[in-house]
């Protein structure tokens, strides 16, 4: 959701034997290119990078440093979290990829003590992986709000947030659920607010700027800062630690390509890298924005530390794991029920429509086969922008619900197809008129097959309805989200394991539908 | 006697072929018709126009007098029983709530619908024990006769049987021609039969009709089209059909 994500696809493959037009030559080319590159580096290091926009420039500049030295490289854009990075890394998948000292110490060595860069650089060593020095600037969690409410209301710090419990709050996933996240801040700053939802990091802008959430979590090289002309409070307890960006790499790495990257170090301030990030998002292009940075930093500079200093967060206020669970669930219920419902109210008539063939039965099929291939992700953002669905439940409801018509539509329509003709014509014969033949012989006929789709839709619903996370619309796709952006297993099993059961008893509660609602003639 | 039923010029076709050339016929009050002709003569798509079940490219239907009127096929239909060769029993009703469907859709008195169930059992002989069962737990011959009750309940002016024996076993078969024939007789119906067989056409019918390639060839009895053949394929198909029971 990340506007950086649609980019994955722009470095295409270039493989050698695509020089297909002269095939004889270029097999023999194409043969001499994998010989030799064999021979020369048995494998090009792979640069990896997060999914999101500063990540994105960051791991091209270190693709393009590493190539410029004359070595095969690549660079596997916008893999995921903390916690997909950090695998591939210790795998082996990738070399490099770029991190912040802050996520280092709480997400990846899981300490709440302040760590110093070299106790970082000890802790990393003992795994083998290794940490160049900062490369200049610090990336710290940030709060905004927009230029005109701030001043409105007097705000100017964070502190100044406890005088406004009334504000609406959209925080990402990550920062909900962080050891140095919203909960110990809101302890440090004693703020009391009451209306906090999750929502995905580059939709809560939108939302920002349309004013249907007034405070937001940020990154103080956010491009969108400068963008939508958004004032960042000032951490006056300077709550939250630093975050300098740093590459981390695999010690196997040959010592020219690290000396490549050490070469990096130093030579990026907060004004540069959010020019850069600017440059990235208006282009889209994360190729030209890193190429903008050579071009005005000809050589590296030499290292500047920078030492860590952290505010460590202060005791924090648990909600316990049943309350929470319980509540993730009947709120995940509730989208998947509601949603559901209404695809059986609309579903059910439509694929009667539907049944009777003609233009009008092809363009409902074909309609909400249309719906069933958009990425469920893709209606989500297209949905929040509409007058009346916003950051909602709403929307979630309105994108499952669509996704739960196809398969119910599809089973009446065909189920009611599929009554023999013998049958069909008894019930003419016999005088009954139309709308007592669907009700008293049509429909219990096709129950198997109607309730068949109702399941499928059930089923779906209820895998789908974790992404309503990413809207701010709760249920037990929050923990998922948190534990993959913050690198934690368990709590991404918190919210994975309720899923799946719950995907089981949906099952096991249909199967037994079955047997009350299938008249008893069509089981025999 | 009166004409029950009477097509004037009757016509259909399917796309480009002709299933039914202009055809006249009266089917006579208290009588049993019986349309006999090879597959694809045309006797089925006759039994379907009659009951509505396909609308005629020409001519008309007269019913007791008056022509059919489109917007009134429901209650129309409700004067017609209708039998076909698998039953055409829904599936998911016992026995009992398929015979009762229409009397209970119509809000009939439940005394006066028990009392012509129990009598319609024993006229076509079905066990009243059977009555709870689900068709797919009766026999064929058993289903055929659920279904025959079916086409009486609301005592029809017309019944309309479209090879109502042709997928059942020969001693089955035998056993309900013989309780066909009892049946017609005693409550005097007036019975439309489509059947390929010959032999039950001449059992079972007051007035045989035989058809060919979407037209009537010959009308009358048994005995008619035996000595007086209209033409070359009246004789074939009655040798035809005498060869194979003689063999």
């Amino acid at each position: 959701m990340k506007t950086s994500t649609h980019e994955n696809c722009r470095e295409s493959r270039r493989l050698p034997w695509d020089a297909s037009s002269v095939p004889y030559r270029g097999i023999f080319v194409a043969a001499f290119l994998i010989y030799s590159t064999a021979i020369v580096h048995p494998q090009p290091i792979v640069v990896g990078s997060k999914k999101f926009t500063e990540s994105y420039v960051l791991g091209e500049i270190a693709k393009r440093a590493v190539s410029d030295a004359g070595i095969a490289v690549e660079h596997r854009q916008g893999m995921g979290g903390t916690i997909i990075l950090w695998e591939a890394l210790k795998g082996g998948q990738i070399d490099i990829y770029p991190e912040y000292t802050g996520t280092i110490t709480q997400e990846i060595l899981k300490r709440t003590d302040q760590l110093t860069f070299e106790q970082i650089a000890n802790e990393l060593g003992k795994i083998g992986i290794g940490m160049t020095n900062p490369l200049g600037f610090n990336n710290t969690y940030a709060i905004v709000m927009r230029r005109d409410r701030a001043q409105q209301l007097g705000i100017r710090t964070i502190s100044d947030l406890q005088k406004h419990p009334e504000l609406k709050l959209g925080l990402t996933h990550e920062f909900l659920d962080r050891h140095d996240g919203w909960r110990p801040l809101a302890t440090e700053y004693q703020l009391n607010t009451r209306n906090v939802v999750g929502i995905d990091h580059a939709l809560g802008y939108a939302a920002l700027k349309s004013g249907e959430i007034e405070v937001k979590d940020a990154y103080s090289t956010d491009a969108k800062i400068a963008e939508y002309d958004l004032v960042v409070l000032e951490d006056d307890h300077r709550f939250f630690p630093r975050y300098d960006a740093v590459f981390l790499f695999r010690f196997q790495l040959s010592t020219e390509a690290i000396s490549t990257l050490r070469k990096l170090e130093g030579t990026i301030d907060e004004q540069k890298m959010t020019r850069l990030n600017a440059e990235a998002e208006r282009t889209k292009n994360y190729a030209r924005a890193a190429s903008l940075y050579f071009e005005v930093n000809p050589t590296g500079d030499s290292a500047n530390l920078t030492a860590l200093s952290s505010q460590v967060s202060g005791p924090q206020l648990e909600e316990s794991f049943g309350h929470r669970l319980f509540r993730w669930t009947s709120r995940h219920l509730e989208l998947a029920g509601l949603s559901l419902l209404l695809s059986v109210l609309v579903g059910i008539p439509l694929g009667i429509f539907a049944s009777r063939g003609g233009a009008i039965g092809h363009v409902i099929l074909g309609f909400t086969g249309i719906v069933q291939t958009i990425p469920s992700l893709a209606l989500l953002a297209l949905l929040v922008p509409l007058p009346f669905f916003g950051i909602s439940a709403r929307t979630a409801i309105a994108a499952l619900f669509l996704y739960g018509l196809l398969p119910i539509v599809r089973n009446t329509a065909t189920g009611l197809q599929d009554i023999a003709q013998p049958i069909q014509d008894s019930a003419a014969a016999l005088g009954l008129e139309a709308g007592a033949r669907l009700r008293k012989i049509y429909l219990p006929i096709a129950s198997r097959s109607i309730l068949g789709g109702i399941k499928t839709s059930a089923v779906i619903n209820v895998g789908t309805a974790t992404l309503a996370a990413l809207i701010g619309a709760g249920g037990l796709g929050e923990p998922i989200l948190s534990g993959l952006n913050l690198n934690d297993h368990a709590t991404i099993l918190q919210g994975a394991i309720p899923a799946a059961i719950l995907a089981l008893l949906v099952q096991w509660f249909f199967d037994l539908l079955d047997r009350v609602l299938i008249p008893k003639g069509l089981r025999l | 006697m009166s004409a029950l039923v009477q097509l004037i010029d009757v016509a259909k076709r399917y796309g480009d072929a002709p299933a039914l050339h202009p055809t006249n016929l009266s089917i006579e009050h208290g009588k049993t018709t019986v349309l006999i002709g090879p597959s694809g003569c045309g006797k089925s798509t006759l039994l379907r126009l009659i009951v509505g079940l396909v609308r005629p490219d020409d001519g008309q239907i007269i019913f007791d007098g008056a022509p059919i009127a489109p917007d009134k096929i429901d209650i129309f239909r409700r004067k017609i029983g209708y039998v076909i060769q698998e039953g055409g029993l829904f599936p998911h009703l016992t026995a009992q709530a398929n015979v009762l469907l229409m009397a209970r859709h119509l809000g009939k008195p439940e005394t006066e619908t028990a009392l012509r169930l129990s009598e319609l059992c024993e006229l076509t002989r079905f066990s009243k024990n059977l009555l709870g069962r689900y068709p797919v737990e009766l026999s064929g011959g058993q289903r055929q006769r659920v279904s025959l009750m079916r086409a009486l309940m609301l005592s029809p002016e017309l019944l309309l049987l479209d090879e109502p024996l042709g997928a059942l076993d020969p001693l089955v078969r035998a056993s309900l021609q013989r309780d066909l024939k009892e049946i017609f007789g005693r409550l005097k119906q007036t019975a439309l039969l489509v059947t390929h067989d010959l032999a039950e056409a001449a059992y079972l019918g007051d007035e045989i009709v035989l058809m060919n390639e979407g037209r009537v060839v010959q009308q009358g009895s048994i005995v008619d089209l035996r000595e007086k053949p209209a033409n070359e394929f009246v004789s074939e198909f009655i040798n035809a059909q005498r060869a194979l029971v003689l063999t």
